[in-house]
């Protein structure tokens, strides 16, 4: 035997390989940094936006009416103010209502409909049409809703710029959202107990209404809460429907065609004006909005694990 | 409804029979409410619009490069300046929102853990759940500062800006759901590339990315469907200034954001701004609508079935 001088018989040419894993190492990388950039925009969000409102967000801000001038928002400034102190209270409680209202409108609308689809509907045209409808009307920007509402509800119905016409902008808005999540809900129920219900002689509303619905409602409600979450950060339609730039009462719950004032819409006014303190005022409803935004999520998300049997 | 069970009700009983056929029509008529939506969208835009078109012909619409429709003596109303915002901004965040929400997408499904996957997704779907608002604030108070410390001249108003947070705004919706295409992706197709030799690397550009196309696709219709629609964010950063330039610095309208500035300037019913909030509104709303059902019809004629 020689010595191994010659080529090993079995080397072979791996360059090829050695490049795709070196290909495959970019390839992790850039999609490592692409995960990294909706994280890093997060996170700079969440620091901006505490940043910016760092000591301006106090009780005052949640008690007390809006004010024009910048100054009456600064803490420092609070001992020698004749007027007292600029706040966030009137659209807070504006959106509080206008949230309430829209739940009502949405419960019986969104699970009315669901139920429809789910239970009753056969698999036929009208309900592929209206499937389809839904799903498209989840599309439609929310300022072209904002445009309906100022039509139909502000114009036409007579509601004007109220309460009343911003719950039903936003439940129209909402409604797809709810309708698919209830559906699922409504899915989730097993069949056996809707025969076990028929097997004791009710009828199918008796069904629906007495195990069905029991059964579904931590799913429904979980979606309800969600689509709600998502409803009262929306500004460009009450925009359109014409919420108050600066109201200095609450509205009135018991006359909902009254004016109304809320959370967004007072966001939207301070963050467009030019003077550098309102950036912070801003800020500050900001965190006031997205406190009850994630307050409303945890409870969505308290009611699925506390009633998730299928865990 | 996946599988069609038996229906065991007695709908021809006596027992209740009223109030069964009741309860029927009454849910029945809580789901006539969203077609009745639709049809009442579609009513209000075109009653509005055929207002504002009997004022101004639809050639000098659809035409003209100047809007300025507040202009006393001589205004104008071509709505390509408002188109071209809306499409600037559009592009622009799409040039953000697809590659990165992809390589995103690529990375949960076939490179990070479970773990990673279950912490790391409904983080990223927090970013579509902030209020459009914030993102406008966000723009302001964050992005254009940075923007003007690299470029000292740049405005507060630029449609760069706005762009940057609607692309972030809309990497969610790329990323989730073309992650849910591409975890429907069988693995007898990846295990099959590796006993070919492949990489992962080449399974997950050669395999997966083909197998899961049309779902990539209808979420990037439905993102960019978002950025044309998206009002507050841009309304905010890009600003009030409709004209057409190449600067990616230069201050801009969209479509969305004149509708607010009517929106929030009470203009009087009969006046032709407000006719031409339901003219803008048409426009947005066809563009919008044709996006949706494209990206129905992708999903429903491409898709991949796999046992």
């Amino acid at each position: 035997m020689s010595a191994p001088t010659e080529t090993d018989a079995f080397e072979v040419d791996d360059s090829s390989i050695r490049r795709m894993r070196f290909y495959g190492r970019i390839f992790l990388g850039a999609c490592l940094l692409a995960t990294m950039v909706g994280i890093v925009a997060l996170i700079a969000l969440v620091f901006d936006v505490v940043n910016e409102a760092w000591g301006w967000l106090t009780w005052e801000f949640l008690t007390h009416p809006p004010s024009y001038l910048a100054e009456h928002y600064d803490p420092a400034n609070y001992g020698d103010l004749p007027t007292g102190p600029g706040g966030i209270y009137p659209a807070l409680v504006g959106s509080i209502y206008l949230i309430a209202m829209t739940a009502v409108f949405t419960l019986i609308l969104g699970v009315g409909a669901a139920i429809y689809l789910e239970e009753y509907a056969g698999d036929n045209l009208l309900t592929r049409f209206i499937e389809a409808n839904i799903s498209n009307l989840a599309g439609v920007p929310s300022i072209v809703y904002g445009l309906l509402g100022l039509a139909l509800f502000v114009r036409a119905v007579g509601a004007g710029s109220s309460l009343l016409a911003g719950a039903l902008t936003l439940t129209l808005l909402i409604l797809p959202i709810v309708i698919v999540q209830t559906q699922e809900a409504l899915r989730a129920v097993p069949d056996s107990m809707r025969r076990a219900s028929y097997g004791t002689g009710a009828t199918k509303w008796q069904t629906i209404r007495n195990v069905v619905l029991p059964e579904a409602i931590p799913g429904i409600m979980t979606g309800i809460i969600l689509s709600l979450s998502r409803a009262i950060g929306e500004t460009a339609p009450i925009i359109m429907v014409g919420a108050a730039t600066s109201m200095f009462a609450p509205p009135n719950l018991t006359d909902p065609t009254g004016s109304f004032a809320a959370m967004p819409m007072q966001i939207f006014t301070w963050a467009k004006e030019p003077e550098g303190d309102f950036q912070h005022i801003a800020a500050a409803g900001i965190i006031v909005l997205l406190t009850v935004l994630l307050l409303m999520n945890a409870v969505a998300i308290y009611i699925r694990n506390k009633y998730d049997r299928r865990k | 409804m996946s599988t069609e069970p038996i229906d065991l009700s007695r709908e021809d009983n006596n027992v209740g029979s009223l109030v069964d056929r009741a309860a029927k029509w009454i849910f029945f008529s809580c789901a006539l409410v969203t077609v009745l939506t639709t049809l009442a969208i579609i009513v209000v835009l075109l009653d509005g619009a055929i207002d504002f078109f009997a004022e101004v012909s639809v050639v000098e619409y659809l035409t003209g490069t100047t809007w300025n429709p507040r202009d006393a003596t001589d205004p104008s109303y071509g709505v390509l300046p408002l188109v071209w915002g809306t499409l600037v901004v559009t592009i622009g965040s799409a040039l953000i929102a697809l590659p990165v929400g992809t390589l995103t997408a690529i990375y949960l499904s076939e490179y990070a853990d479970e773990r990673v996957r279950r912490t790391v997704k409904p983080t990223l779907e927090i970013l579509a759940g902030i209020p459009t608002i914030v993102y406008g604030f966000f723009a302001l108070s964050f992005i254009t500062p940075i923007i003007q410390y690299f470029y000292a001249d740049v405005g507060t108003f630029n449609v760069l800006s706005g762009a940057i947070v609607v692309g972030i705004m809309i990497i969610p919706m790329v990323s989730s759901i073309s992650e849910d295409a591409m975890s429907s992706v069988p693995d007898s197709l990846r295990n099959a590339a590796y006993g070919l030799g492949a990489t992962k690397f080449e399974v997950s550009t050669q395999v997966v990315l083909p197998a899961s196309l049309s779902g990539i696709l209808a979420a990037y219709i439905l993102a960019i469907s978002r950025a044309i629609g998206e009002t507050m964010a841009v309304t905010l950063a890009v600003g009030m200034l409709p004209q057409i330039t190449m600067s990616p610095f230069a201050e801009m309208q969209t479509m969305t954001a004149y509708m607010v500035e009517i929106g929030t300037g009470d203009a009087s019913v009969g006046s032709i701004g407000y006719m031409s909030l339901f003219a803008i509104g048409l426009t947005l709303f066809v563009m919008t609508f044709l996006m949706n059902v494209g990206s129905m019809w992708i999903r429903s004629r491409y898709r991949e079935e796999y046992q």
